[in-house]
């Protein structure tokens, strides 16, 4: 039985425009006030798992490592799509559990301030003479005329198809603005959101459409930002002060999946399947269950994402998300309070960070140190990523009693 | 005539256009790429199989936001068709969702893309609505 494992040490930037920082600047940041938080620095590290989805040819790992301190320990620069922060966090878990390292480092960071409308756009100069190529054999771009591939347009079908699958009566449009107008409320007691700005269902609804149901204000907000956390086993833990220990937050699970094989999977990604199985695992691994939960992060890419999210991490019974929100529960003020932090709509993604920013508002809470927005008592937390193509990172934290 | 060439290889021409998809013989899983083995058992053999043109519609998105040169609005959606999934735009329809609903019964259609400068029409596919029985 392999110990367990505990974020020692973790730190989010604020989410929004840095002009005048680069992406090392930020996650030299983030990584130095992990270190701080935790009490420690490089030259204990072991091991730093980073990524940085926009630049992933570029190393950010040894780019950062230049810059705070270059202790010639392993690098591993990955890549999971909006995964990759959780994969990030999971190779240091992993190393720690294995045993190789006493001390690992997680990062991830990203600049999209202004980036515009991701993924989508496979059209190519288009030949003077139709001539097929790829695995479709297709003589011209099908982004757009074969289906959609803008990440507005994909996680729109997702949310539509649920509602599908349940037969839902109501206005598919207004119920998904409601998720919106919550975490956007959610983010008014988040000074690190990027934006921290209520909005009115009208506000949302009448904002610009980007792919029906999905107006702007219910896309993930593209920004600057950076998260880092430092994780211990339980025998090096034991050796740390008892500020160190007091604040360490447990990671009572950390799971990573991809997905099975469905039907239509290759057709309309199934972001359903593997987080199912990620949070299957992740509440074995933990020995809790949804109900323990006090607060979600959950993948709130878009507005019909969080929707499916409530059925597939099982906070509600199957079929039952919209019956689950309707009743309130995933406010802040709701039995199982989902995006405190704003989520990605609001707070923000600056994809690669958004994996740890995550966890970082759950330890936040579990900490008794979220300020305004605490959920007073938060004992257990879970925090989940999607990444598309797909990866699914789900981890569990428990308040310490180190 | 001119010559016409499908948009993407598993759209086949003619009187009956239809799609056809690459069926493991092993677990029945289908495809419309081009295959190294079947994703669901990864057995290597497969044969082509005919699409039924007729479907049902299980998800869409209307884009109003697209990449350069993609003309929008434009509604893309996932159809059913005998329990084969198809990636498809809705065409032939008013791009709202007064007029594009779950569950609307849809039929395959297809349209030109263009001529090249060979002369050779490229043709594309789509779902429209299936007319209403009177």
């Amino acid at each position: 039985m392999s110990e367990d494992i505990w974020i020692l040490g973790i730190h989010m930037t604020k989410f929004g425009k840095h002009p005048d920082k680069d992406v090392v600047d930020l996650a030299a940041e983030a990584a130095t006030g992990a270190l701080a938080d935790g009490g420690v620095t490089m030259a204990e590290m072991g091991v730093l798992a980073a990524g940085n989805l926009m630049g992933s040819a570029a190393g950010i790992g040894q780019q950062l490592q230049k810059q705070i301190g270059q202790t010639g320990i392993p690098v591993y620069n990955v890549a999971n799509a909006c995964a990759t922060g959780a994969t990030a966090l999971r190779t240091a878990v992993m190393a720690v559990k294995a045993g190789e390292v006493d001390y690992g480092m997680a990062v991830g960071v990203e600049k999209l301030a202004g980036a515009g409308l991701l993924a989508g756009g496979s059209k190519k100069a288009e030949a003077n003479t139709w001539t097929p190529t790829g695995r479709y054999g297709a003589v011209a771009g099908i982004d757009g005329r074969v289906g959609t591939e803008t990440m507005p347009g994909v996680f729109a079908q997702i949310g539509m198809e649920y509602l599908y699958e349940q037969d839902y009566g109501g206005t598919a449009f207004e119920l998904f603005a409601r998720i919106s107008e919550k975490n956007h409320a959610h983010s008014t007691l988040n000074p690190l959101a990027a934006y921290t700005k209520k909005m009115s269902l009208e506000q949302i609804m009448g904002d610009v459409m980007i792919a029906y149901p999905n107006t702007r204000p219910m896309c993930s907000a593209n920004c600057d930002g950076a998260a880092a956390a430092v994780v211990v086993g339980d025998s090096t833990l034991k050796k740390l002060s008892s500020e160190q220990r007091r604040r360490a937050v447990k990671v009572s699970a950390s799971v990573l999946t991809t997905d099975p094989w469905e039907e239509a999977c290759q057709v309309l990604p199934d972001v359903n399947t593997l987080t199912r199985n990620a949070a299957q695992q992740a509440y074995e691994q933990a020995g809790v269950g949804p109900d323990d939960l006090d607060l979600v992060e959950l993948h709130d890419c878009f507005a019909t994402a969080e929707l499916v999210h409530y059925d597939n991490l099982m906070l509600c019974p199957p079929g039952g998300a919209v019956d689950f929100f309707e009743s309130g529960a995933t406010f802040r003020d709701g039995t199982t309070p989902v995006n405190v932090s704003g989520g990605l709509e609001s707070k923000g993604h600056p994809i690669a960070a958004t994996g740890i920013a995550n966890i970082w508002e759950v330890c936040h809470h579990l900490r008794g140190e979220a300020g305004e927005r605490q959920i007073q008592g938060a004992t257990v937390g879970l925090a989940q990523v999607i990444g598309l193509g797909s990866a699914c990172g789900v981890h569990i934290l428990e308040k310490g009693a180190a | 005539m001119a010559e016409q060439i499908p948009l993407v290889d598993y759209l086949v021409l003619g009187d009956d256009s239809h799609l056809i998809a690459h069926e493991c013989v092993a677990c029945g899983a289908r495809f419309f790429d081009r295959r190294n083995a079947c994703a669901a058992c990864t057995a290597t053999d497969f044969v082509t199989v005919d699409v039924d043109p007729n479907g049902t519609l299980r998800a869409f998105t209307i884009v109003s936001f697209a990449a350069p040169g993609i003309p929008v609005p434009y509604v893309a959606g996932v159809v059913d068709s005998a329990g084969t999934s198809i990636r498809a735009n809705i065409i032939n329809v008013e791009p709202d969702p007064e007029h594009v609903t779950l569950g609307m019964k849809v039929k395959l259609a297809t349209y030109s893309i263009g001529t090249d400068d060979n002369g050779t029409e490229a043709i594309g596919f789509g779902f429209e609505p299936a007319k209403e029985r009177t």
